[in-house]
């Protein structure tokens, strides 16, 4: 399942942009959201999701449960 | 928080330094108060500085206090990420009329940041230098840091540059510091004590993994120690501020003080938490209070020894521009800087520096002449004094127009700068505020005297029932002289027994009640 940023609480300090390993995060007015397509929860790269790791906000950046789990895609 | 108030930034969003402060105490003959380790005639401006270190300082408006008349400096706010947490700083916060570090009205790309340095340079030809300090941490966002700085570089090679971090991120790269020739670096180290660092950050974020409690302290302890040290390895000048929490960190400053100073640092900025439930901090909402001027004081007193303390930081916005204590920000925005005509001439601006220069030197030599008096007088009383200035070392504002106070504290051994203590005006628009007037005395009610350049009936009978002695006799004099008079002739009247001396003890004010107040 992917990530999702909550786009209330997000204070668009840009700190989760750059951590993603997948480049799957880009501006959208003022906040930042997730490429649910390219979002792999960090699997394979890191220990945690970054942005959830690096986000000033606590419980901004939660898992998307309307998406089904990651599958590594062919 | 909603309305602007007249004291807004230009009171309490600026940073200064109080090195040429000091002189005046060095200058003087008689007893040497606080450990300075020079005597009379020691060089003008310079206190016991390098001289190498004091030629990179000299035009700097924050770090000294006779330069922060002449130059000016500005933040560029192109840095938001953060990669710690800090329980006196909440990102969500982001408001125009506040003056906290950190805070911004815009966020710029590193091209629009070097569009509005050329833009203020050219308007503004005594700025000086151009820092980034956030409002998240610099070195969190290094492509955007020195992008704007390398662009900044390109256009205009006579500006400074400096850069305010949390140092987590330093060692990384300081070699890109070193390159870019970027001229002073403030870490800001609130300890050196895991234990206590970690009730001050909650978390940081560190090698792609968010670190907690001790742990985290003593990673971002060990990489500020470290960046302390590289930065004074390469020549490159390293202020360091500290936050003072009471109860937290407020003794163990002192050894943070000894830590940094052995390991380069040429500067020491002690700063007070600003802290209100409304700015929605930990600390805010826990009611974690900010110190009393009274007890800043006594930790500056207890630091200082033989590197300077800074007594005069404003803590300003992430995005202040112009000189100190006049923020022209609201002129720079970055629809009005894409309408300006923006021609950088280094020429023009050498011109007008040196005669900036030749001005300053004049005056320093006139100043000299006036110091030089030695102090016969053995008596051990100091009190301090309040200033209603409007800068230029005089005593030049109205008491209802005051937007703060400068402190002197005043011995045998001269006169000595110890703060400022920001306050809500008390006439506004002609009419007087009644409720600012107890504020404002509370504010200042440890100091015997205070010294305006006017001052109405009503707050003089109200100063005087407090205890506090309203002078207006020395109106548009310079402050040294003017408080150095006084004091002599209150020393004669002590000894005379016309007036019995009385020792007062800490206003009951903070900093952070006067913020919120307006």
């Amino acid at each position: 399942m992917p990530f999702k940023i909550i786009a209330s609480q997000c204070t668009g300090c840009s700190a989760c942009e750059s951590e993603c390993p997948n480049v799957a995060i880009t501006e959208k007015g003022g906040t930042f959201v997730i490429d649910p397509k390219k979002c792999t929860e960090c699997i394979g790269h890191f220990d945690e999701p970054q942005c959830v790791a690096v986000c000033p906000v606590d419980n901004t950046c939660v898992i998307d449960t309307s998406f089904a789990r990651f599958q590594v895609r062919a | 928080m909603d309305a602007p108030t007249q004291q807004e930034a230009s009171s309490i969003g600026n940073e200064i330094g109080e090195i040429t402060q000091l002189n005046a105490v060095q200058m003087r003959c008689g007893r040497n108060s606080g450990g300075g380790t020079t005597g009379c005639g020691s060089p003008a401006g310079r206190g016991d500085i390098p001289a190498e270190t004091w030629e990179k300082v000299k035009n700097h408006p924050c770090y000294s206090e006779q330069a922060h008349h002449h130059y000016a400096r500005m933040h560029v706010g192109v840095a938001p990420a953060c990669n710690i947490q800090c329980n006196y700083c909440n990102r969500k916060y982001d408001c125009t009329n506040e003056s906290r570090p950190g805070v911004v009205s815009e966020r710029l790309t590193p091209e629009q940041a070097a569009r509005k340095v050329m833009a203020v340079a050219s308007t503004v030809p005594q700025m000086t230098v151009v820092g980034i300090a956030g409002p998240g941490d610099p070195l969190a966002n290094p492509e955007k840091t020195f992008k704007t700085f390398e662009l900044i570089r390109e256009v205009a090679p006579d500006l400074k540059l400096c850069m305010s971090t949390n140092g987590l991120a330093l060692p990384d790269h300081i070699d890109t510091i070193k390159k870019l020739n970027v001229d002073h670096v403030t870490i800001t180290i609130n300890m050196v004590d895991p234990e206590i660092g970690a009730k001050i950050y909650p978390w940081i974020f560190y090698k792609h993994k968010r670190y907690t409690g001790i742990q985290a302290a003593k990673i971002l302890n060990d990489r500020q120690l470290q960046g302390v040290e590289m930065l004074a390895k390469l020549g490159i000048l390293c202020k360091i501020n500290s936050v003072m929490i009471p109860g937290i960190n407020d003794q163990h400053l002192i050894e943070v003080n000894k830590a940094v100073k052995w390991r380069g640092a040429f500067l020491h900025n002690i700063v007070p938490l600003i802290s209100s439930p409304e700015h929605g901090t930990v600390f805010g909402l826990r009611g974690q209070r900010g110190p009393t001027p009274g007890e800043l004081k006594a930790l500056h007193d207890s630091c200082e020894g033989d590197m300077h303390m800074m007594r005069h930081c404003r803590q300003c916005r992430a995005d202040a521009v112009g000189l100190l204590g006049e923020d022209r920000r609201a002129e720079f925005t970055t629809e009005k800087i894409m309408q300006m005509d923006v021609k950088y001439d280094v020429e023009s601006r050498k011109i007008y520096q040196s005669n900036i220069e030749e001005e300053r030197s004049a005056k320093t030599i006139a100043e000299r002449a006036d110091l030089t008096k030695c102090a016969d007088d053995d008596s051990d009383i100091k009190v301090l004094v309040a200033v209603a200035t409007k800068g230029s070392g005089l005593i030049n504002e109205h008491f209802g127009h005051a937007k703060e106070f400068q402190v002197y504290e005043l011995s045998t051994s001269g006169v000595k700068f110890v703060g400022h203590r920001p306050v809500d005006v008390y006439c506004q628009g002609g009419y007087a505020e009644e409720r600012n007037l107890g504020t404002i005395i509370r504010s200042i009610n440890d100091c015997h005297a205070v010294f305006i350049a006017k001052i109405g009936g009503c707050p003089r009978a109200e100063l005087i029932g407090a205890g506090v002695e309203p002078v207006d006799l020395y109106a548009y004099e310079p402050i040294d002289k003017s408080t150095s008079a006084w004091f002599e002739a209150y020393l004669d009247r002590v000894n005379s027994g016309a007036i019995k001396h009385i020792e007062l003890g800490d206003p009951a004010i903070c900093r952070s009640t006067l913020i919120s107040a307006a």
